[in-house]
């Protein structure tokens, strides 16, 4: 047998690994995005989870305000995490509405005073019905709602600290 | 306390395999009092490391168990409400968990060389446990330094649950099986470096590796066919196999240890084949490699991929250049230094194996082309998937010539055969293919793959049993009868895969209570849905009577609500008759008071995994039929 012959299994595996790595480093979008994106807000109402707070319908965006409408639960520990982001928007002005996902109304009562209180509104998706219909796949996310009532951007996945200021900046460029 | 001291155990695992690569260094190079010291040294260092693995696994396992919830990993993975199985497997069912187990299954499987392995010349044997102890430090290192189950978190809330899919008793005890086999491939890969290393790649090498290859590959096939059951039953889509890249990942070292299987058979009775083995040992441990790198590192999308993580993935990925890379060059460098091994004519049964060989190569290359095309694909902007449509036109054809091969490899002689004589020997099977193909189209009208499929699977069935023709059944090897029953076992499995692609009936209907829908022989009747609680789940539960003749069965297919992590799956309910399986799976409601009923009828599919079953069995009559004879041949020399 030729000798170089011996060599090629080590080429075509280096090939290989030429790929998968630069397959691994490519940055990737490897965000689930919402169909709905650039589309109108479905329509949707939904009663209030906590008694001093109002539930959120469809109907409460896109009066000439862009708002951000947080999707998240009580018992998810992402949400925990995002929590002082979404105080540091609400400081800055950005108004935030949300829906609680499958949660009861003193769990999120025991939610908003531990980790502080952020929404305008909060709706009551005990069955996760308005979630699905806004192409959400988990909590927490987070939608982008124009002045017109049309959703703009998704943000998959807690907010992190790095991305509060480009928020904000959309939130105002949305107006 | 308890996670400090697995931490601790590791750590010291990390050490004494660094400590085993010197001594193997040693042992190989020096042939002084000091390489004396070193071989002797380094059995007992190997069989340490792995029971320190296997302590930090098993107080991983009590950590779960106790519920610690000051241990990330367990606040992430477990519930203190959870049945005691799950937080038991729970300890796998994870990122961190599984990679520590197979580092465990590593460390145990590489003490076992140490302590059980006489065979070996010496210095081959050591050079395989320093490059069994190098596969380890990698695997050790990526735990420390970036999957660490130990870590603990400050605030203790109660767990997250482990994914409820996996909240099924199959499926806790999958991954320990896969990883069996991938870690006995791990060895196999180490005796093949170890013997490149020291130029003594040979039949007694074969030997030695012989029995892990035949280990692996019945943990590998129980594994595959466990999980094809596992996503028939679990995930309600009535399907078997959906060529998903994970269900690859498993696929493809299957297919190369199973062409390994075969060749060292060749190295170890023929003395032939010597490079195609080395390369076949290296390719199925870099398939096992690139398995765990594929559902690690996130780079593909599956139902699957639990971390998706590329710096892990970056990890993993210099193992795999590390070792593969390093192998394939040391192969390359060495194996022309390898003498050939004996000859043999064209027509003989390692012909006969080389063909097997080379096909089963050819499915493995469709299978890894498909597989990674669309991670080639990204690299050029555009996103893709491959799915069955591709997988079942490139491999079946391919699958369906190496079973005609399966068929008459057995029946070869070694060495050299008669080419004329052959044609009569194969005269019954190829007659019994040939009527079940006639009788088919005459009967029933069904696709090629199906008919061609069942045509062979007649015919292999009947080839699989005519080496034990004019032998006393008694005497017969028990090797010889592992082949009969896993060659038997590819057929039944062939046979119901055809049947199931061919025959199942489907019907998707919304019926109201009181109402009956037909799929084939069954009459189905919807009689009301009612709500129950379970252990940690709550569920919406169909009753469906099924009646066909005489018999009236009842089914309760789910659908199922977990609450943490909140989780809806479809738990179907399957009633198996000896002819087949009725497979039924409760939807959703429309909102009319009607309910999604998703029905199968699915003739003779329980074949696919039976045959499974006895592929795996026949390999199991192998093993134990060679631990025998090694060990009556031991004795007869004491």
């Amino acid at each position: 047998m030729r000798r170089w012959l011996l060599w090629v299994p080590f080429g075509a595996f280096a090939l290989l690994f030429a790929v998968v790595a630069s397959g691994l480093f490519r940055p990737a979008d490897r965000t689930v995005r919402s169909t709905l994106v650039d589309k109108p807000l479905p329509a949707f109402k939904l009663g209030a989870v906590v008694p001093n707070k109002p539930g959120l319908a469809s109907g409460d965006f896109g009066h000439g305000q862009a708002r951000l409408l947080n999707v998240f639960a009580s018992w998810c520990v992402p949400c925990m995490a995002e929590a002082p982001q979404l105080m540091r928007l609400k400081a800055m002005g950005v108004p935030i509405d949300a829906i609680a996902i499958r949660d009861t109304g003193p769990a999120v009562q025991g939610f908003l005073k531990r980790f502080g209180d952020p929404y305008a509104r909060i709706g009551n998706d005990r069955v996760s019905r308005v979630q699905l219909s806004l192409g959400s796949s988990g909590v927490p996310e987070t939608f982008l709602i124009d002045g017109r009532g049309r959703i703009v951007r998704q943000y998959v996945g807690d907010i992190q600290p790095d991305q509060v200021a480009g928020i904000a900046a959309a939130v105002k460029a949305a107006q | 306390m308890i996670a400090e001291a697995g931490l601790a155990a590791l750590w010291f695992a990390a050490a004494l395999a660094g400590l085993q690569i010197l001594l193997a260094v040693l042992g190989v190079r020096r042939g002084d009092a000091i390489g004396d010291q070193a071989r002797d040294g380094i059995r007992a260092v190997a069989i340490v490391q792995g029971a320190l693995a296997l302590l930090a696994m098993a107080l991983l396992i009590a950590l779960f168990l106790r519920s610690d919830m000051s241990v990330r990993l367990v606040a992430e993975n477990s519930h203190s409400a959870k049945p005691w199985l799950y937080k038991f497997a729970g300890a796998w069912g994870n990122h961190e968990g599984s990679m520590l187990l197979w580092v465990t299954i590593l460390g145990v499987a590489g003490a076992a060389v140490a302590r059980f392995e006489r065979v070996l010349d010496g210095r081959t044997l050591v050079a395989t446990l320093g490059a069994q102890a190098g596969i380890a430090l990698g695997f050790y290192a990526f735990l420390l330094f970036s999957s660490n189950p130990f870590d603990r978190i400050p605030a203790a809330i109660d767990g997250m649950g482990l994914n409820p899919l996996l909240q099924d008793p199959g499926l806790a005890f999958h991954p320990p099986t896969l990883y069996a086999g991938y870690v006995g491939l791990s060895v196999a890969f180490s005796f093949a470096v170890g013997a490149l290393v020291t130029r003594d790649v040979g039949p007694a090498f074969a030997r030695a590796m012989r029995p892990w290859v035949l280990g692996a590959w019945v943990f590998l096939t129980l594994g595959i066919t466990a999980g094809s059951y596992w996503a028939y039953y679990e995930l309600g889509w009535g399907g078997w196999w959906f060529w998903d890249p994970v269900e690859n990942a498993s696929l493809m070292p299957w297919l190369a240890a199973t062409a390994l299987l075969h060749s060292v058979n060749v190295l170890a009775a023929r003395d032939g084949l010597r490079a195609w083995t080395v390369m076949l040992a290296v390719v199925a441990f870099s398939m096992s490699m690139l398995g765990t790198f594929l559902v690690r590192s996130g780079i593909l999308t599956s139902v699957h991929a639990f971390a998706v993580d590329p710096k892990r993935g970056a990890f993993i990925l210099a193992l795999l250049a590390l070792y593969i890379g390093g192998a394939l060059a040391l192969f390359a460098g060495r194996i022309g230094t390898v003498k050939a091994g004996t000859v043999f004519a064209p027509v003989s049964r390692e012909g006969g194996l080389v063909v097997n060989n080379l096909l089963l190569s050819v499915i493995l290359g469709v299978v890894l082309i498909g597989t990674l095309y669309p991670i080639v694909a990204a690299a050029f902007g555009v996103q893709l998937s491959v799915g069955p449509p591709f997988f079942n036109k490139a491999a079946g054809p391919i699958a369906l010539a190496m079973v005609v091969v399966m068929a008459v490899g057995p029946l070869l002689r070694w060495r050299r055969d008669d080419g004329r004589a052959l044609p009569r020997r194969m005269a019954v099977p190829a007659g019994v293919a040939a009527a079940v193909l006639v009788a088919l189209l005459v009967l029933a009208p069904i696709g090629v793959l199906p008919l061609l499929g069942l045509a062979l699977a007649a015919g292999l069935a009947v080839a699989s049993v005519m080496p034990l023709g004019g032998r006393n059944l008694r005497r017969t090897p028990l090797p010889i009868w592992g082949m009969v029953v896993a060659h038997l076992g590819l057929a039944v499995s062939l046979a119901g895969m055809a049947c199931d692609s061919a025959f199942t009936a489907e019907r998707l209907a919304a019926v109201r209570p009181g109402e009956t829908v037909t799929v084939g022989p069954w009459r189905v009747t919807l009689d009301g849905i009612a709500p129950v609680v379970g252990e940690n789940w709550s569920a919406l539960q169909a009753r469906l009577t099924a009646r066909t003749g005489n018999s009236v069965r009842v089914l309760r297919p789910q659908s199922r609500f977990f609450a943490t992590p909140p989780t809806v799956t479809s738990e179907s309910a399957i009633l198996t008759r000896w002819n087949g399986q009725l497979y039924t799976v409760l939807g959703q409601p429309d909102g009319s008071g009607r309910w999604q009923v998703r029905l199968w009828w699915k003739p003779f599919v329980t074949l696919i995994w039976a045959g499974g079953g006895m592929i795996a069995l026949g390999g199991l009559l192998a093993l134990v039929g060679r631990w025998w004879r090694t060990r009556r041949q031991r004795r007869a020399w004491n």
